[in-house]
């Protein structure tokens, strides 16, 4: 560390220790401040040594993930990363601008595992990103050549050999009658009957060549693989070819790939592949190739899931069931554990402590086991439920679409009001006994006091937890997905898509399930639709509590 | 005292515009950076021997497997040298991340899984088509055409997967050739109170099972897609909603729950293990995988032929598993040499035999593992089965298919309505 410059000192500071940190510094005023409280000083020895050790680390990982990205030729990502961790330590050594330097974590993380991944998401919305449109042109160009690869029909199997002589390779074949023949991409075939022999009769060396051994094909073998050699000036005899090194066959492509024309042609009905600007090769009748690539595709994802007709009607109906399932388990649960919550907080209450864990358990257990406990609890004949307290009824639960979106909720109050009872107790031990008491001397009967002063002013510690847990409840997949998968199904739509689907597993499905596909355009889309529709709620409701403050 | 203020928000903002930067950074590096990241190192004017990328081989594969490939991999090893890393994944989120990372050449170069898969494979340009030669007659015939995708062979099979009828022997004595029988030794078992359930078939309560009922299905002359000229499956020739799919429909509602419920709907495939291992029913339509667990119990069973519904063979689906090779490893050959050549010897199938129980596709380690008598009574019934479709139009069929039986079971609406939507619905979906 170079000596602190007292250049920048104010004279009014009249302290022996240079630099004040910032947050006096930042404060007005605060050099009138006594000096008989010396802040603990930032480049105190321990602190030095706590800086340089720690920037160490992390610069120590920072080296070793610009080399990996260095050898994975990652650009644009080895630019960036260079760029950070530039800044980290221009933070971090320089002297003053102590905000940044609390910021730069923060704001860091906030930018790799908020903001990068939101507007990620949110660029694939905008994209046809799916099943079949999986990578970038190239890679769907060179998968099509790939597969195109067929071998002829009853050729024989060459045996394999490579060979190299300066800079080129040579694969040294012999052919099922013992024939040695040598060749390469540029080289036609020609016969070598000087080729020497193994005791299986496989021609494995020529004079002036150098055989290769396993090693050093597998060291090359991205050129050795790369190797095609014509089987004789007719194109339609195919290429002969080696994947492993040993063993060559005759393949001839199916499909042909111009790229001056951008066209797939089939080498047998001469049939054309377009590009057809949805991210597939097609042809004239809409025929696509099976591998397609990512494209922009603009609102499409967005118009889509409004309009498409096996999408669009049980949409609304979803939306409808989430607002209802949201908004109907948040009160259910508050209106419970609030009850439970006074019930609970009475003096003269014995074995309280006991009653408060009961009460709790339902929330310890992990949500989505719970949802499977109840799925089998709920099943219609074998179910604990049907069994033993309704005697043997078969009333089906969850395969019902009403008594579905019931049992749905009951699961869900259940497995939620013990955190309403949490919060609801602690704000309610919060309260001021005095105003209990006090508008009990006006003569208040108990209910008028809740009505009137308790919930008033429990409201406005619990409204924000409600709003929260209304936003919870709204994207509630653990419950839905697990109790019933979403299900029963509509009959009206030709997805796989139920009653008791909430936006979010919808979403799901969309992107991960089975059905049409997966396709993250759509489910990225509707994601984002969700948000909109959360964040707007979330917006007006936090508005709408501030009024509430004004009881205070 | 200004100078820090000024000079501390200024940092702030710079913070924020370095951050801003970097995001937009990142988001073009998002937009083009598949072909940056993945760009083969080509440049090799000369034969330069110690080229990277040479050292090992990465291997996708699931915990139960992943022993029985040590000993083939360390074979691998002494003879060229090259390690086969065998990386443990979760089975049920393999195939959607192989999917996912091939294009940003963080995949593996191999990957272990059934051959259903193949299609989702090739339809999102992940996989490499595979050579096997002559070494394909040392296959069972239906492994090597699971395998077959458009005309090319996309993995190297090593197990074959399919389900039969369990009968325990001590309920009903006999082996029963049609459902009728079975259904009826089942009832009198009933009758005599020997059992609580004719027959057990496990259904999922949200998507019913249209695997554990196919062969229902297909010995009445249901199937549910054609075969092309080259003797794949033709998506373009959906059959399930045919006249013969119509009348399974109708039967299905007779067997269900409204009718003489020999299918439960409320048996779950858990539930449907249960009451079988509890002696409860004389018969079990289940896998291999659930053998184990009656052998552990004790219970004496015989592994019958399925059951015809209709006069036809009961054909199941067969499930073959095998390895796929990457179309982006950066270790191909090395890779093909691996699975050509050493996946496929009797070894290899021996081990993956020992650690899986499923019976082998290569001919002669299934022939040893014949010696078990469960292992041939399952692999001569998958000899008569038909290759699941892997063509990825198949997806869109599962969840209407299973949704559709499930109402049809429960005895919601006509049955034979109900089939004929179901087709048209799954032609919409293929057809858009």
């Amino acid at each position: 560390m170079p000596k602190p410059d007292l250049r920048e000192l104010p004279a009014t500071q009249g302290q022996p220790t240079p630099e004040q940190p910032v947050s006096s510094g930042a404060r007005p005023g605060s050099g009138a401040r006594p000096a008989a409280k010396p802040a603990r000083h930032p480049d105190s020895l321990k602190g030095t040594i706590l800086k340089v050790v720690l920037l160490g680390l992390v610069d120590a990982f920072a080296v070793y993930v610009l080399m990996m990205l260095f050898l994975s030729q990652s650009w644009a990502a080895l630019a960036v990363s260079s760029l950070v961790v530039l800044a980290i330590n221009w933070i971090y050594l320089r002297k003053g601008g102590l905000p940044a330097k609390y910021l730069a974590p923060g704001v860091l993380f906030l930018l790799v595992f908020q903001v990068l991944v939101v507007v990620f998401s949110g660029y694939i919305a905008f994209t046809n990103y799916g099943d079949g449109h999986n990578s970038t042109k190239d890679d769907a160009i060179s998968a099509i050549q790939l597969t195109a690869q067929k071998r002829v029909p009853d050729s024989p199997a060459y045996k394999a050999s490579v060979l190299t002589k300066g800079n080129g390779f040579y694969l040294l074949f012999t052919d099922p009658s013992g024939k040695a023949q040598l060749g390469s991409s540029e080289d036609p075939l020609t016969e070598v009957p000087e080729a020497g022999k193994d005791s299986t009769g496989k021609a494995n060396s020529l004079p002036g060549y150098e055989t290769l051994k396993f090693q050093e094909i597998v060291a090359n073998q991205q050129d050795i693989l790369k190797i095609t050699v014509p089987v004789s000036d007719d194109p339609a005899d195919g290429t002969l070819r080696t994947a492993d090194g040993s063993t060559a066959y005759q393949f001839k492509p199916a499909l042909n790939y111009d790229a001056a024309t951008d066209t797939f042609t089939d080498t047998e009905t001469g049939t054309e592949y377009r590009d057809n600007g949805k991210g597939a090769f097609a042809d004239a009748n809409g025929e696509t190739l099976a591998t397609g690539w990512k494209i922009d595709v603009g609102m499409d994802n967005f118009a889509r899931a409004f309009t498409d007709p096996s999408l669009r009607g049980p949409l609304l109906g979803v939306i409808l069931w989430t607002f209802t399932f949201s908004i109907a388990s948040v009160a259910l649960t508050f209106v419970m554990g609030l009850f439970l919550a006074i019930t609970f907080n009475r003096e003269d209450l014995r074995g309280k402590k006991a009653y408060r864990i009961l009460m709790i358990l339902p929330y310890a257990f992990p949500a989505f086991l719970s949802g499977l406990v109840w799925s089998g609890i709920l099943n219609p004949e074998f179910g604990w439920l049907n069994q033993t307290l309704l005697g043997g009824a078969n009333i089906g639960w969850l395969t019902d679409p009403v008594l579905a979106k019931i049992s749905v909720l009951v699961v869900n109050v259940w497995l939620g009001f013990p955190y309403m009872f949490l919060v609801c107790t602690g704000a309610l031990q919060s309260l001021p006994s005095e105003i209990d008491e006090a508008a009990r001397m006006d003569g208040a009967s108990a209910w008028r006091v809740f009505r009137s002063i308790k919930l008033p002013l429990l409201l406005v510690s619990v409204a924000p937890l409600l709003i929260s847990s209304f936003a919870f409840n709204f994207n509630n997949f653990n419950v839905i997905y697990m109790l019933t998968g979403g299900g029963p199904r509509f009959a009206d739509t030709d997805r796989d898509i139920g009653s008791t689907d909430i936006l979010i597993t919808l979403v799901y499905k969309v992107a991960f399930g089975q059905g049409t596909g997966r396709d993250y355009g759509l489910a990225s889309a509707l994601a984002i639709i969700i948000f909109i529709i959360v964040a707007t709620i979330s917006a007006i409701s936090f508005k709408q509590t501030k009024a509430l403050e004004d009881v205070n | 005292m200004k100078v820090h203020n000024t000079l501390a928000t200024q940092t702030t903002r710079r913070v924020f515009a370095a951050g801003a930067i970097s995001v937009a950074a990142a988001l073009a590096l998002t937009a083009c950076g598949g072909s940056a990241s993945t760009a083969p190192s080509s440049d090799a004017t000369k034969p330069d021997l110690k080229a990277a990328g040479a050292g090992a081989i990465t291997m996708w594969v699931d915990a139960e497997r992943s022993p029985a490939l040590k000993d083939i991999t360390e074979k691998f090893k002494s003879d060229t040298g090259i390690e086969v890393k065998l990386v443990v994944k979760d089975f049920a989120a393999v195939r959607d991340d192989f999917i996912t990372q091939v294009p940003t050449g963080q995949g593996p170069d191999l990957i272990v899984g059934p051959h259903d898969w193949i299609g989702k494979f090739v339809q999102n340009g992940v996989i490499a088509p595979v050579e096997l030669g002559d070494k394909a007659a040392q296959f069972q015939d239906s492994s090597i055409k699971a395998m077959t995708y458009n005309g090319a062979v996309y993995g190297v099979p090593y197990a074959i997967e399919n389900i039969a009828l369990l009968r325990n022997t001590s309920i009903v004595d006999s082996k029963a050739a049609t459902l009728d029988e079975v259904v009826a030794n089942g009832k009198k078992a009933v009758a005599d109170g020997k059992a609580a359930f004719p027959f057990l078939v496990g259904m999922d309560p949200k998507q019913g099972d249209p695997y554990h009922l196919y062969p229902l299905q297909s010995s009445m002359g249901s199937q549910v897609f054609g075969k092309g000229a080259d003797g794949g499956y033709d998506a373009k020739q959906l059959l399930i909603g045919d006249a013969a799919g119509v009348e399974f429909a109708k039967k299905l509602a007779a067997w269900g729950d409204a009718g003489e419920k020999i299918i439960n709907s409320n048996i779950t495939g858990d539930i449907a293990k249960e009451k079988f291992l509890a002696g409860e029913s004389p018969y079990f339509l289940t896998g291999p995988w659930n053998v184990p667990d009656v052998q552990k119990k004790g219970i004496k069973f015989a592994v019958d032929e399925l059951p015809t519904a209709g006069g036809e063979p009961a054909q199941p689906f067969i499930g073959v598993n095998g390895f796929f090779i990457s179309a982006k490893s950066a270790n191909a050959l090395a890779t093909n040499e691996f699975v050509t050549n050493y996946l496929t010897s009797e070894s290899a199938q021996d081990s993956m035999y020992a650690a899986g129980g499923r019976p082998p596709a290569l001919k002669a380690s299934f022939e040893k593992a014949a010696s078990d008598p469960v292992v041939e009574a399952f692999g001569k019934i998958g000899a008569t089965g038909i290759p699941m479709p892997a063509i990825p139009e198949m997806s869109a069929v599962w969840a209407d298919w299973g949704a559709t039986e499930l109402a049809i079971i429960k005895g919601q609406g006509d049955p034979a309505e109900a089939w004929t939507k179901m087709a048209d619905s799954i032609k919409s979906k293929i057809g858009g």
